[in-house]
């Protein structure tokens, strides 16, 4: 096995000229919970190990009422889940971030490692897409900033390209009447793949809903958002037939396939349930923040 | 071409230690075959398991899940560093007195979790010590002797 160099780069820009040095021959490494594993199992041929967790940038975790939230690449899940303000406006986050892994994994794992990773069944990707969060990029062109749901563009595959990084996470500052909710189905407890998950995201107003947006998780070769049940919401009261509806919506867009966690009728069912039940879900949150 | 070793200083139990690692070794291998502490198991190696758990400045992590070199400048803590010199830490009292281990291959990412836990939440719940345990696996004792055991220590350390 060839030998790899570890980097620990501390500005982005030191961050892109090692990528554009080493290109596809480099990752950027943050919790490892993913690449250390890939790396074992000889996924990649790298030369280098670029580690993100020394760049101020990707450290960062602010949050205001009025500019919203900015989640650093390489944050783990627990600083997230352990910032009460950040923990309680964006419910849908949380929700992921409490259920990656165990503590273990939660003490290293970051939102952007599961972003960039793109397994179709990522937890916190629906929960982001729900909450409207954007990818900022950046590299050797500059800086790009993307909608979640335009990341992924198969399994472990994303839009970006070689040389670029993860820089951070923004997520909008919720309104009043917002709520949101990710749930999954996992045989077990805990510590498991998701068979199907749904992160949905509601903006009550007057009694409607103003707007909504659905995704989900382990059903297509990316996490799936699903643009079309969340409008069928707009204007209309959040009723159980409304919600059912959307739920409906979400079923049909799925695309799972069957593997040894569930067959293809199997996860369309749960899509449909775990919709249906995540509005609700996302409905009393939007209730309680009144 | 021979891998080209990287000179990492880090603290481990409190003590400053040097070590020589190659980039792709994980702390795991580090800690077991070159710094020659050997309390932390290997089961899975790939983060389910827990054998291998350690604290790392102040948190719990896999250490077959970190790499070696990125110990740099970190505060490790492993099972070797829990018993004192006047003994036994409550927390490996409680798992004796209540037959919480039998092969012993997990005992060691438990008494670092636990040991976390308790210093974070003296007084947890059942299902707190449950949810905290769930990235630990034990093929042998089953858990309610170790969930009892912690709870046990909780107690003890509290009086
Ligand atoms: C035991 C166990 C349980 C798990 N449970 C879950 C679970 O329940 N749900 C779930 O969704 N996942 C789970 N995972 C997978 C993993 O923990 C998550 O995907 C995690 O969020 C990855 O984050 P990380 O910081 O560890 O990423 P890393 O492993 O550091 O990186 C992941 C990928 O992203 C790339 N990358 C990282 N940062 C950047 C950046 N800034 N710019 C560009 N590329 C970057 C890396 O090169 C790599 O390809 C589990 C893993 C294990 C081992
Ligand atoms: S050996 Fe590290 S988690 Fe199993
Ligand atoms: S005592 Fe054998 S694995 Fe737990």
């Amino acid at each position: 096995m060839n030998s790899i160099d570890y980097i620990r780069p501390t500005t982005v820009d030191e961050a892109v000229s090692l990528l554009a040095k080493y290109k596809e021959k480099a990752r950027v490494l943050a919790g490892g919970t993913d690449l250390i594993v890939q790396m074992r199992g000889g996924r990649y041929q790298l030369d280098a190990v670029i580690d993100g967790k020394h760049i101020e940038e990707l450290n960062q975790l602010t949050y205001s009422k009025e500019n919203g939230l900015v989640i650093g690449a390489a944050v783990p899940c627990h600083k997230i889940y352990g910032d009460e303000n950040i923990a309680s406006a964006y419910p849908g986050i949380m929700d992921s971030a409490t259920l990656i892994g165990g503590i273990q994994i939660q003490g290293r794992a970051s939102l952007g490692g599961n972003l960039m990773n793109a397994a179709p069944s990522a937890d916190a990707i629906p929960a982001l897409i729900a909450h409207n969060a954007v990818a900022n990029i950046v590299g050797a062109n500059g800086t790009r900033s993307v909608p979640v749901e335009d990341i992924c563009s198969g399994p472990g595959r994303t839009t970006l390209d070689t040389g670029e990084i993860l820089v951070s996470i923004s997520v909008p500052a919720p309104s009043k009447g917002f709520g949101a909710r990710y749930i999954r189905f996992i045989p077990r407890n805990e510590m498991d793949i998701a068979v199907a998950g749904a992160g949905v995201s509601v903006q009550l107003k007057n009694g409607k809903i103003e707007a909504a947006r659905v995704a989900l998780s382990s059903v297509a070769p990316t996490p799936l958002f699903v643009e079309n049940a969340g409008n069928s919401l707009v204007g209309k009261e959040p009723s159980d037939e409304n919600i059912q509806a959307a739920a409906n919506l979400a079923k049909e867009a799925a695309t799972p396939i069957t593997d040894m966690r569930g067959t293809v009728e199997f996860r369309k069912h749960l899509c449909e349930v775990l919709t249906r039940r995540a509005l609700h879900t996302a409905v009393e949150r939007a209730r309680e923040e009144n | 071409m021979p891998a080209t070793k990287v000179h990492v200083t880090t603290t481990i139990n409190g003590e400053p230690v040097e070590f020589l690692a190659e980039p792709r070794q994980s702390l795991l291998e580090v800690l077991r075959d070159v710094v020659q502490l050997t309390g932390s198991k290997e089961g899975c190696n790939d983060g389910n398991c827990g054998a291998c758990t350690v604290n790392m400045d102040g948190r719990i992590v896999d250490s077959c899940l970190v790499l070696g070199v990125e110990a740099e400048g970190a505060d490790i803590q492993t099972v070797e560093g829990i018993a004192s010199a006047d003994g036994l830490h409550p927390i490996q009292q409680a798992f004796l007195e209540n037959a919480a281990l039998q092969c012993g291959i997990c005992t060691p990412g438990f008494l670092v979790s636990s040991k976390a836990l308790l210093e974070k939440e003296p007084n947890p719940s059942e299902e707190r010590i449950r949810m905290w345990l769930a990235g630990n696996l034990c093929r042998c004792t089953g858990y309610d002797k170790i969930v009892k055991a912690v709870m046990a220590a909780a107690k003890e350390m509290a009086s």
